[in-house]
């Protein structure tokens, strides 16, 4: 950050907190950068002629005669085609050791687009995955999390998603990565020879939380100079939106906030919304699609972080251990994509929407038999066979490791409602059967 | 409103977008001001005043604000422009229209026209000079797409007025002057085709507010048949995410029988507005074969947009639907969502550092919620017309949880509660419509009692309360089945059982990306209705538990067939005659 110009320092500090610091000063303007000691702060609350300052990397060893120096702007980030395949920190200078990037400075966290300004998003995102691509389809312009417990392979998933998304480009904003896990996607992204279409902001868990703030909006800035300046097809990769909100409930806790559900600040569904919400198709052609990963804390989705981003988001991932077949799926029950209704069945074969449905009921089935069978009861002839086609179901489309494209994804699950069931018993539309029911 | 100089006052502090102006002059509570940052204007609302300090807040973003900065008071309300060409608009919650803003992106202090001032308007006129009018009153007609839009008394007058002279038919722009009133004190009122109301009081002008007594036909039928809305009523949709909230909400405004949609996206995803927005002019209303969006009007304030505007939203969207209820239209006003216009409301009230009540939330939600409900309703007006507000809400509960503040809240003054389960969400039985929990009071209103014997069957009441029964007693065996094991109970259990999941399957269950299925006539309801009880009743014979199951699941998939038929047609009937050869294999003569 370079400071330009004549500035004023200030060193009169009334008050320090864990997180902020306020000192008397006058025409500064809210949302400014600052630096207290050379640390960045930001400018929180306004109130007569003091300031209060949240400073990113935390207050200790900030004595009451720090120096403060405010910069006239809000957080910004250069802009311009040398952004790609480099490596970011939270402010948006390179960690990669490369050299600073030249272009224009743009605000970070700017206006949103005028509702009536957006396309509806149109164009399916192909994963191979069929727990994706048959019952949860991606649509570009849209946004999903995973809502995965820590212990789940999402970081995987989530890396195999957007090697094969083809789009043009992949930014990540890592909150509270891992060194590990940072390095991780570092050599994914590598071995694919995708390096020149990636751009990462990352805060680790080595640097402080609150710096990860800024993370969402360093990612989203770039994604929208691509997108709109571009229009190239941008994908965003947030993790973890969960490490995001609880710095957000850090920071409101510091400043006296009266918080609301699980200890999380009240304004928990604005500030998510104004992430989740760049994502979109613009007319002209580039879109920002955004693909999240929420933890979970043993499965809870009522938690005020996951239920406020359910709200958002359009759907939601769910990954599970099927120790039937012992390998990681994509569940159906409480998967969800949002969007798919704009894809499935026109871009895609007609009877994509139907098969889907009877797929995931028939599993239901099998669900409910399951229950029967831990219960102790004999199950009928039908739950034997809900039960051996939940196991192909789970085994052949379901699991992360199929990669194959929607139509064989059809087929397949044609030939085992064949294989398991009668007409009846899967009740889809009588055009259908005629046309795919498998013949023997 | 009566001085002659305005307020004007100096930023004092900012806290996000609450910002503390100290005034030089008076303020009223929701007085509205414009503040001054570096040549944009910013309009915010006062929310709270303390002294001389005007505590307001901002629509906009207050990045850069910076103390010492001017703002100006206004001497009014916010408030909503109201005439001809309010239909088929796209406006932000403060009424600006989002078409005629420039670029792709928001920018700040950027407030647009909400009409087209110049626009030229076929006026008829309806009254005559020397007639005695009140505010509300019609003076004229102009054709807007294809309703007949009202010149009405503004709403504002006072008192009784004479038409002192009032334009023949002829073209005229919404700005002229089309009648001049005088007062009874001879003052005279000019009166062109716009007038300007306050969002936050409800427009009056009618003579009496009857009980709702005519089914608003919506084509969902577990609404229409299991727990119908009255025109006029008031219904809310509680639903954890995910269980279809939104597509329940859009099949309303696509199919409900009603002269015009107000739909109010308050604090929800852009995305399913741009739906709306790609969708509707295309889509033909089946009643009338005009394109949907010539009967739309939509209030867009998506989650990303200004927190302030979004409360702002759904009032604006309240005052356009009394403007339209007083033509004697039918009015549909949808709300999605009202719990984030109670965020909205938290927000500000956590900023002010008021005490909080439940969950955070201010401790007047229930009143505000209360009193906003109550301004729907059917109204009969002066001149013997009637016209109506139908307002259906949802509730996104926190965590899926209908014990939380908005929901409960809703539940005191909403007489139609569709509840929206998780679990039968994620067993894909949509519209996920809980049918137990479900209720609508105005199936004990003896006036629709009487219309829906009168306009779809005689005794059309038993058989819904009829099919509600069969569906708990259903629900019922269900867990004693699970509890026991399907050998562990007798055959009637399993009966009791297949009977309700046809109901479930057939009457509850609709497709609603269905061509034919998403839409059904209450006529077809009817017949449905009547043929799935008839197999309800039927007495089976089976000699073993094990048969029940795929016999009936034969049923409901010819059932299902009927559903996606064109009503009558060959195939129909053709399912219909299969389903009878079905039942006769195993009725018990």
């Amino acid at each position: 950050m370079q400071t330009s110009g004549f500035k004023k320092i200030y060193t009169k500090v009334t008050q320090i907190t864990k997180a902020t610091c306020s000192i008397q000063a006058t025409g500064i303007g809210y949302d400014e950068l600052a630096t207290v000691n050379g640390r960045l702060a930001q400018v929180v609350k306004i109130q007569g002629n003091i300031v209060t300052l949240q400073i990113f990397s935390g207050t200790e060893g900030i004595p009451n005669n720090a120096e403060v120096i405010f910069t006239g702007k809000p957080p910004a980030l250069h802009v311009s085609d040398e952004l790609a395949g480099r490596f970011f920190d939270a402010y948006g200078d390179p960690i990669d050791g490369g050299p600073d990037v030249q272009g224009e400075l743009r605000e970070i966290g700017g206006p949103s687009v005028n509702p009536v300004r957006r396309k509806q998003p149109s164009e399916l995102i192909a994963t191979g995955i069929a727990g994706i691509d048959l019952n949860n389809t991606l649509v570009t312009g849209q946004k999903i999390p995973f809502f995965a417990d820590p212990d789940q392979p999402f970081n995987q998933v989530m890396a195999m998603v957007a090697l094969r998304a083809k789009a043009d480009k992949i930014i990540l904003g890592g909150m509270g990565l891992t060194n590990d896990d940072y390095l991780y996607y570092k050599q994914v992204f590598d071995n694919a020879g995708a390096l020149d279409r990636i751009i990462s902001f990352v805060n680790t868990t080595e640097n402080p939380p609150v710096e990860r703030l800024l993370v969402p909006d360093m990612a989203l800035t770039a994604a929208e100079y691509f997108a709109f300046d571009k229009k190239q097809t941008v994908l965003v990769l947030l993790t973890d939106m969960t490490l995001y909100a609880d710095a957000l409930s850090i920071v409101s806790n510091r400043m006296d906030q009266i918080p609301s559900k699980d200890s999380m600040p009240g304004s928990l569904y604005s500030d998510l919304a104004k992430i989740y919400e760049k994502a979109v198709q613009f007319p002209e052609g580039g879109s920002i699609t955004i693909i999240a990963v929420t933890t979970l804390s043993g499965g809870d989705i009522t938690h005020a972080i996951p239920d406020n981003t359910g709200y958002i988001t359009e759907g939601q991932l769910f990954l599970r251990r099927d120790s039937d077949i012992g390998k990681v799926i994509v569940d159906p029950f409480r998967s969800l994509s949002r969007l798919k209704q704009l894809v499935i069945g026109t871009q895609t074969r007609a009877d994509h929407p139907q098969v889907m449905n009877a797929a995931v009921r028939l599993y239901a089935d099998a669900a409910n038999a399951k229950t029967k069978l831990e219960n102790g009861f004999d199950l009928t002839d039908y739950d034997e066979r809900t039960l051996a086609f939940a196991k192909d179901y789970s085994n052949d489309l379901l699991a992360i490791d199929v990669n194959i494209d929607t139509t064989a994804m059809l087929d397949k699950a044609w030939e085992l409602f064949g294989k398991h069931f009668t007409k009846a018993e899967v009740g889809i539309k009588q055009e259908f059967v005629d046309q795919y029911w498998p013949k023997d | 409103m009566e001085e002659n100089k305005l307020t004007t006052g100096t930023v004092t502090g900012i806290i996000a977008n609450l910002v503390i102006v100290e005034a030089d002059g008076p303020v009223s509570q929701n007085e509205i001001c414009f503040i001054n940052l570096a040549g944009v204007r910013m309009m915010a609302e006062v929310i709270k005043v303390l002294g001389n300090k005007a505590y307001t807040q901002v629509f906009e973003s207050t990045r850069g604000l910076k103390v010492g900065e001017t703002a100006e008071f206004m001497g009014h309300m916010l408030e909503v422009t109201l005439g001809p060409g309010i239909l088929s608009k796209n406006f932000d919650g403060l009424q600006n229209n989002l078409d005629t803003m420039k670029g792709t992106f928001l920018r700040r202090g950027e407030y647009t026209d909400a009409f087209d001032y110049d626009q030229a308007w076929d006026f008829t006129p309806l009254a005559k000079a020397g007639d005695i009018v009140v505010a509300g009153d019609w003076l004229g007609e102009v054709k807007e797409n294809w309703i007949g839009h009202k010149i009405m008394v503004p709403f504002k007058l006072e008192g009784k007025f004479t038409i002192k002279s009032i334009n023949g038919a002829g073209t005229y722009k919404a700005s002229d002057t089309i009648a001049i009133l005088t007062g009874e004190s001879d003052e005279e009122v000019k009166v062109t085709m716009l007038q300007k109301w306050p969002v936050k009081i409800p427009i009056k002008g009618y003579v009496d507010k009857p009980r709702p007594f005519r089914l608003m036909e919506t084509g969902v039928r577990i609404i229409d048949t299991m727990n119908p809305m009255a025109e006029g009523g008031t219904g809310f949709i509680p639903g954890p995410f995910g269980s279809g909230k939104t597509v329940l909400q859009h099949a309303l405004s696509k199919q409900a029988e009603a002269d015009l949609i107000i739909m109010a996206a308050c604090g929800e995803r852009a995305n399913e507005v741009v739906e709306i927005f790609t969708e509707f002019p295309e889509l033909e209303d089946p009643r009338t074969g005009r394109k949907l969006m010539e009967r739309t009007t939509i209030i867009a304030n998506t989650s990303n947009m200004p927190v302030a505007a979004r409360e702002a939203s759904v009032y604006t969207a309240m005052t356009i639907g009394e403007y339209y209820r007083a033509m004697g239209l039918k009015v549909l006003l949808l709300a999605d969502s009202t719990s984030r216009w109670a965020q909205a409301l938290r927000e500000m009230s956590n900023r002010m550092e008021e005490l909080p009540g439940p969950d955070a939330f201010p401790m007047d939600l229930p009143a505000i919620i209360s009193s906003f409900y109550a301004r729907a309703g059917y109204v009969n007006l002066r001149n013997g017309a009637a016209g109506s507000i139908t307002f259906i809400g949802t509730v996104s509960p926190a965590g899926g949880n209908l014990k939380e503040p908005v929901t409960e809240s809703t539940k005191k003054v909403a007489r139609c509660f569709y509840a929206l389960s998780q679990q039968r969400a994620d067993s894909k039985r949509y519209p996920a419509v809980d049918p137990i929990d479900s209720y609508s009071k105005y199936l004990e209103y003896p006036e629709l009692q009487e219309y829906l014997a009168e306009h779809i069957t005689p005794g059309w009441l038993d058989k819904v309360l009829d099919a509600r029964n069969i569906l708990l007693r259903g629900r019922e065996v269900y867990e004693q089945i699970n509890i026991l094991g399907d050998d562990g109970v007798p055959i009637d259990y399993h009966l009791r059982y297949w009977k309700s999941e046809v109901i479930d399957f057939v009457i509850l269950q609709q497709d609603a990306f269905d061509d034919i299925d998403a839409s059904t006539p209450i006529e077809r309801q009817r017949k449905m209705l009547i043929k799935v009880l008839e197999v309800c009743h039927t007495d089976f014979d089976f000699e073993s538990f094990e048969a029940v199951n795929p016999y009936f699941k034969r049923i409901i998939n010819v059932f299902k067939q009927m559903n996606y038929s064109e009503y009558e047609s060959e195939d129909f009937n053709k399912y219909e005659a299969e389903l009878e050869a079905i039942i006769n294999e195993r009725k018990v003569a």
